[in-house]
């Protein structure tokens, strides 16, 4: 089942965006499928000024449970134990994993299924247990199809957005033992629901990840459409839930708006099909649940943003996706190219935490800032903000006394700081300013007509023969 | 976006042309002072002026920035209101001087007491001055692109297209993701132009689609990237800027 991963490596960013926007075929499926969902989001949000109210409420609820994130977490910790469900903290990818293949094998189990959970991606769950014999199938049909084919989902809410259904028909052909080639997606949907009922029958371990903890019932809850989910969560003798541990908040009716703004940003429905809410494993008496139920919460870098008031603002994420759905960049270059779990806005300012800013620092600088992602989060995480904030600590060392950031200052170039060291002579000087802008203007003709990553599409930028402050002397 | 308060007609305005009109689109500053003056309005341009500092800014060398935003801030020392003909510039002096100088009291409060005076081209033309203008040209057809930050800080996609719409000749098309970013972003054009190029492609081409003979914008980062876009690409089709378009319809004479 698990193929070997043909994603991208985690370098070469330049080289990936140019692939990507050479590709009429990506653009296309991109661009469509990024207009069908914004289209859809608009019209769950018809009336701005509701819209900002609600998210101004989401907002709240957000930086509310992240302003008391430490003590909910050992709240959560004491009711999911009341309540019988056993809890483990995981540093990093490593000790999730760990504890993912020690769980497994103290019930000798050999066969995982997954409900979707991006926290399982960032871990990288399935390729790990399959190193020690472990297998580890998707069961949501996005996840199972890019599975197949041994990718990385490219969009965190559907994994499978930049496959057409051809391809998916030849997928299903070449990778599923006697399916024979049809493009009838009802068949396609029909041929992976069969195989994944054996699967839910059969595995030994249910995976699942969660959408909100709530810490002062010990429950965890879990939005989802496919059913799949519930399956995950139900049928295996065993469930393991994996989450970051930003996903807490205090009371149940905190999730109320949350989930009134999470499935209207990311796919614009009002509701999910199922809405899962788990609070122990099967009670005595109780006919059907796991026998045993765990939870996983994960840092992987999460307390680095934490620790910073600006970029803590980052963990009030709900992961609906909106930000990529109406992005520019994303809609170019779709989401593999970004080489990290979360790809999109939310990815370039999340990733170089869990990855660190040597893996990551050219992610900041992969937007326009032009505002869309900030204007449609449902929590109001200000986006822009954040990545102007990391293209400085990209391209400076850390300084004495502030706590760096992993990685800080590997986008450093020199040329860039000496350029703007420059800028900043010439134009805080304004008789500087004068001579350099007119020299610029009357030597027009020395301009160089090469002019690094503009003219690459573009006419050379060549300054006017006379500029205005010497028109308006002269017109005086 | 925030409700702005406007103040009456004034007498008398600074003009802030922005380093791209000073050195890239003298003509749309000459344009402006044009149509202002036809306002019965007298423009004074402070001769220290250079750079909003927005390019440091959002690429990550905000000390760089405030050093030279710092010097923009003491050019207007008179009440009067400060007219600035490219969108995003004027929002960087109107929504992020204040931040920039958050740490600084002082300098902080001369950026607040400056914001409340920064008034983009035609938001200053519809609101304060509440022009009215009449149409002198041919049939015309025309697209309007805004930056996204001035759309979405001051709205300039109403106030360009309110000032279109008095002109009666001229027809506004509406093109295809109008609001989408034309992938200029500063230097990002210089750091990710594949991406950028690709906005870049695809916006000329929305608007090109519509029919439109030209297109029209306030906003001078916009109007580089999409020219010398057209221009490599052997197009004839242009964008001109707001106060250039105005001028030429109404028979202002700069």
């Amino acid at each position: 089942m698990n193929a070997p991963l043909n994603y991208v490596p985690r370098s070469d960013f330049k080289k990936r965006t140019f692939a990507a926007t050479q590709d009429p075929h990506l653009r296309q499926s991109f661009r469509s499928a990024m207009d069908f969902l914004m289209a859809k989001r608009q019209a769950q949000f018809p009336d701005q000024e509701a819209f900002e109210h609600l998210r101004a409420l989401g907002e709240e609820v957000r930086r509310y449970s992240l302003s008391r994130l430490p003590e909910l977490l050992e709240q959560l910790e004491a009711n999911l134990t009341r309540n019988g469900v056993k809890v483990h903290w995981a540093e990093d990818a490593e000790e999730a994993n760990a504890i993912f293949l020690e769980i497994s094998r103290s019930h000798g189990a050999t066969r995982l299924i997954k409900g979707k959970s991006m926290v399982s991606e960032e871990i990288e769950l399935n390729h790990e247990m399959a190193k020690h014999g472990v297998d580890c199938l998707e069961s949501d049909m996005g996840e199972y199809i890019v599975q197949l084919d041994g990718e990385k989902p490219s969009h965190i809410i559907m994994p499978a957005i930049h496959k057409t259904k051809e391809q998916i028909a030849r997928l299903f052909h070449e990778k599923v033992p006697g399916v024979d080639y049809t493009d009838s997606v009802d068949e396609l949907i029909q041929i992976g629901r069969r195989i994944l009922r054996e699967n839910f029958r059969d595995a030994h371990i249910g995976v699942s990840g969660v959408n909100f903890a709530v810490a002062e019932t010990g429950s965890l809850c879990l939005v989802e459409n496919e059913g799949n989910g519930r399956m995950c969560t139900t049928v295996p003798p065993v469930h393991i839930a994996i989450t970051g541990i930003e996903k807490v908040v205090e009371k149940l009716e905190h999730v109320v708006p949350l989930y009134t703004l999470l499935p209207r940003s990311a796919t614009g429905q009002a509701i999910t099909t199922y809405f899962n809410v788990i609070s122990g494993p099967r009670k005595p008496g109780e006919k059907d649940g796991p026998k045993e139920v765990h939870l996983i919460l994960l840092d992987n870098g999460r307390s680095q943003a934490y620790a910073d008031e600006q970029l803590r603002q980052t963990l009030q994420c709900i992961r609906c996706g909106a930000c990529m759905n109406h992005c520019p960049v994303y809609t170019r270059i779709g989401g593999h190219a970004y080489g990290t779990t979360y790809p999109g806005p939310i990815g370039e300012i999340v990733s170089p935490h869990m990855m660190g800013l040597t893996a990551t620092h050219e992610l900041p600088f992969a937007s326009s800032l032009c505002g869309a992602c900030g204007d449609v989060c449902p929590v109001k995480i200000p986006i822009p903000d954040i990545l102007m904030r990391l293209r400085r600590e990209a391209s400076h060392e850390a300084e004495p006394g502030r706590p760096a950031l992993r990685g800080q200052g590997a986008g450093r170039n020199r040329l860039v700081s000496l350029a703007f060291a420059a800028w900043r002579t010439i134009y805080s000087h304004p008789g500087l300013y004068r001579l350099y802008a007119w020299a610029a203007s009357r030597l027009n003709f020395l301009t160089p007509k090469s002019q690094l990553g503009w003219t690459a599409s573009r006419t050379p930028l060549i300054p006017a023969r006379q500029t205005l402050r010497d028109r308006l002397k002269n017109r005086a | 976006m925030e409700k702005r308060t406007y103040p009456g007609k004034p007498r008398d305005v600074y003009l802030y042309a922005t380093c791209l009109v000073d050195m890239f689109h003298p003509d749309a500053g000459m344009d402006t002072v044009a149509l202002l003056e036809r306002e019965g309005i007298r423009v004074h341009f402070p001769r220290d002026q250079t750079c909003c500092g927005q390019p440091a800014y959002t690429s990550g060398y905000p000390e760089e920035a405030r050093e030279v935003a710092r010097k923009q801030l003491d050019l207007f020392p008179l009440p009067w209101p400060v007219v600035v003909p490219s969108g995003s510039c004027g929002g960087m002096m109107r929504h992020h001087y204040p931040r920039l100088f958050a740490d600084e009291p002082e300098a902080r409060a001369k950026a607040l007491a400056l914001a409340d005076r920064v008034f983009e081209l035609s938001e200053f033309l519809v609101h304060v001055v509440q022009v009215k203008l009449t149409d002198r040209g041919s049939a015309e057809t025309v697209a309007l692109h805004t930056s996204c930050s001035a759309r979405r800080e001051m709205g300039t996609h109403l106030t360009g297209a309110d000032l279109l719409a008095q002109l009666c000749n001229v027809k506004l098309e509406v093109h295809g993701h109008e609001s989408e970013c034309c992938g200029f972003g500063g230097t990002f054009s210089l750091k990710q132009p594949d991406i950028s190029s690709a906005m870049a492609a695809d916006k000329v081409a929305a608007m090109q689609a519509t029919g439109a003979r030209g297109f029209i914008s306030a906003d001078c980062g916009c109007l580089l990237n999409l020219n010398h876009t057209l221009e490599a690409r052997k197009e004839a089709f242009r964008g001109e800027h707001l106060a250039t378009f105005l001028c030429r319809r109404t028979g202002a004479k700069p």
